[in-house]
């Protein structure tokens, strides 16, 4: 049986005030969290995907408890299985070593034939995770994927168009795949009522580093320090005049002055 | 030792905020005392090596195979993790583009190295490469360091001034040959259609953006159209006529906000903010739009903002250096008069 596989993670609500507190920890209070936004089109994705060829799905947070909710955000939408993967003491903002957790999870899974990722986490945003478990693999990576074209598991086969700065791109590749999708490739669903009586009964497996039979890397990377960034000292004028016209000619003499023209 | 610094190429030529990441080098082979290598793959690797020489390589490696004239993830990260495994720089640095991310993020997985990403600043300390990015949407800033012999780095867009040309510099190429990669044949790329031409938001000096606020258009649809319709023709009928005109004068990209694009007023590409792009230009010209924190994240570092508004109160004029209240189907055209007129004199 196809198998498509999700990754997500909680993240604070995109409105929270976030700040690094007197003990230099970033901290959002006590903000409830939400599943991190890009990945509502990665759930939403995978379930659809899911569902047109018959596939099972399981989403894998790697991390804390913290995780859970999205987990269970991700059930409550549709997606099959949940699991956790913790491994107390491991620095998993380190994205070799969330990637070789990450990878290890999927060889353990065994018949996976496409993991599908969100662009990217709107709080650490480390843009790593995505390219270095496809790496692992050694599967192909496709990232920006705006649409699946069309999906061929038994011919193995996937065919998408990808975003670029310069314009999109219609690319075919072969399975196992690793994709990252954007926003506009679908509308997220809400969860609806059953899907949120099934997510309150879930029971998420955790597995360890151990259980997966993994060795981890060492970390390569560290956080030495996180700071407030200087307040942005900005004195608004608004532009007066007689009419529109004079307002405006106002406005790009100042534009000339500032030297941005 | 040395610095590698990936050019990236697109058809066949080098993109401007390569020599931004080549600006950023100079800095940390000061600071190791040593040189730049610039990476150069695909179509006219020599002549784009040539280039990166004039702003301050002082090596390039190039390699023009033809498994290498298209970008091809699997391809060109087998090539530069060989020659990061083999020569031990320092640092890869590149641009932070959607290429550049995951090339270099391949590279350093492959190698086992750290990656910092996305850094607006770089300093070092101890012998230590010190990366400063932002986090949790730009409303916090981290200090990041590697432990590994080499440190990958992407340099977001716009953070580092460009290397300047100089005539004087002296540049010894090397030409290498890829790595056959079954997975290289892995990926097919069909089709693409480019939006060349039009000023890429990333990039850009200037950006006009429209917001929900577009659909407020004076102008009448087509009698056959109405409700949601009705306001998705104002509002497209505004972005080609009302600020395409203000844009183009001035040279600038048109960004909008989330409410817009998912309206189906514009394409999601133009898209601003924390689930659009991250966007830092000399000027930004918000028209229509109220200022959310969400929009916010992708536009707060662009030097000076101009708000267009016509409530007084939109959070949008708390960010602006500029504001005019008034209804941007008066003000916008009559901004793009008071442009040609200035620019005309
Ligand atoms: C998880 C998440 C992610 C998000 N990501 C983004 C993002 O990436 N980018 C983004 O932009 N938003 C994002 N948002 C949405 C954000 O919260 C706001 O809803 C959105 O930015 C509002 O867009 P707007 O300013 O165009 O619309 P509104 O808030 O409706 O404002 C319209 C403005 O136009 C003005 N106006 C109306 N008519 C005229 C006229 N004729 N002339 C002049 N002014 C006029 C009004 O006074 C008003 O201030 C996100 C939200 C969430 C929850
Ligand atoms: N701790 C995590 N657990 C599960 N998925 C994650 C985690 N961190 C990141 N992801 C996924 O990786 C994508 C890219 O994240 P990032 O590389 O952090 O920008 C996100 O959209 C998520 O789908």
């Amino acid at each position: 049986m196809t198998h498509i596989v999700t990754f997500t993670r909680s993240t604070p609500d995109t409105a929270a005030k976030v700040w690094v507190d007197s003990e230099g920890e970033v901290t959002w209070g006590d903000v409830a969290t939400v599943v991190n936004p890009w990945d509502e089109y990665s759930l939403e994705e995978t379930i659809v995907q899911a569902k047109s060829s018959g596939a099972k799905s399981t989403v894998i947070a790697i991390g804390s408890a913290l995780h859970d909710d999205a987990l269970k955000h991700s059930i409550a939408m549709g997606v099959k299985d949940a699991l956790r993967v913790e491994e107390p003491g491991a620095d998993i903002n380190d994205s070799l070593i969330w990637s070789a957790l990450a990878a290890g999870a999927i060889q353990k899974l065994g018949d996976v034939d496409l993991v599908i990722f969100g662009k990217e986490s709107v709080d650490v945003a480390t843009d790593q995770h995505t390219y270095q478990l496809a790496r692992r693999l050694g599967w192909t990576m496709l990232s920006y994927v705006s649409a699946i074209l069309e999906v061929d598991y038994a011919a193995g086969v996937i065919k998408v168009e990808k975003m670029l700065e310069q314009g999109k791109q219609v690319v075919a590749a072969k399975l196992p795949a690793v994709i990252s999708v954007m926003k506009g490739i679908n509308e997220p669903r809400y969860p609806n009522f059953l899907g949120i009586r099934k997510a309150a009964k879930a029971q998420i497996p955790v597995w360890s580093a151990e259980e997966i039979g993994l060795a981890l890397p060492r970390p390569a990377t560290g956080a030495l320090r996180y700071m407030n960034p200087p307040e942005r000292a900005v004195s608004t004028e608004i532009i007066e005049g007689e009419d529109t016209a004079a307002k405006a000619a106002a406005l790009v003499k100042r534009l000339f002055e500032e030297k941005v023209l | 030792m040395s610095v590698f610094v990936w050019i990236e190429t697109f058809t066949g030529r080098a993109l401007p905020s390569s020599w931004e990441a080549l600006g950023a080098a100079r800095k940390i082979a000061a600071g190791f005392n040593t040189d730049i290598t610039a990476l150069v793959f695909g179509e006219e690797a020599v002549s784009i090596a040539n280039e990166a020489g004039l702003r301050g390589a002082a090596r390039a490696i190039a390699c023009a195979d033809d498994s290498l004239q298209e970008y091809r993830l699997e391809a060109y990260a087998a090539l530069l993790s060989a020659l990061t495994q083999e020569r031990r720089p320092v640092a890869v640095l590149s641009v932070a583009t959607n290429r550049g991310r995951e090339l270099l993020a391949s590279a350093a997985g492959d190698t086992e190295s750290g990656l910092i990403s996305d850094v607006i600043d770089l300093r070092l300390e101890d012998g230590k490469i010190i990366g400063t990015r932002p986090a949790y949407a730009g409303k916090v800033l981290m200090e990041m360091a590697c432990n590994t012999a080499t440190t990958f780095v992407t340099v977001r867009g716009r953070a580092f001034p460009a290397a300047a040309p100089d005539d004087e510099a002296a540049l010894a190429v090397e030409k290498v040959a890829s790595i056959p990669t079954p997975q290289s044949i892995q990926t097919e790329v069909l089709d693409f259609a480019s939006e060349a031409g039009k000023v890429n938001l990333a990039d850009a000096a200037i950006i006009v953006s429209g917001g929900r606020g577009m659909a407020n258009n004076p102008a009448a649809p087509p009698v056959d159209i109405s409700g949601d319709e009705a306001n998705i023709w104002k509002a497209q009928d505004g972005y080609a006529n009302t600020l395409t005109p203000l844009a183009e004068t001035l040279g600038a990209a048109i960004g909008a906000s989330r409410a817009a694009v998912d309206a189906g007023y514009i394409p999601y590409e133009h898209q601003v903010g924390q689930t659009g792009k991250v966007v830092s230009p000399d000027l930004y010209i918000a028209c229509g739009i109220s200022g959310a924190i969400q929009h916010q994240a992708g536009m707060r570092n662009s030097k000076v903002i101009v708000a267009i508004n016509k409530d007084a109160d939109a959070p949008i004029f708390k960010l602006a250096r500029y504001g005019i209240v008034g209804d941007l189907y008066d003000v916008a055209p009559a901004l793009t008069a008071a442009l040609k007129e200035r620019l005309n004199s």
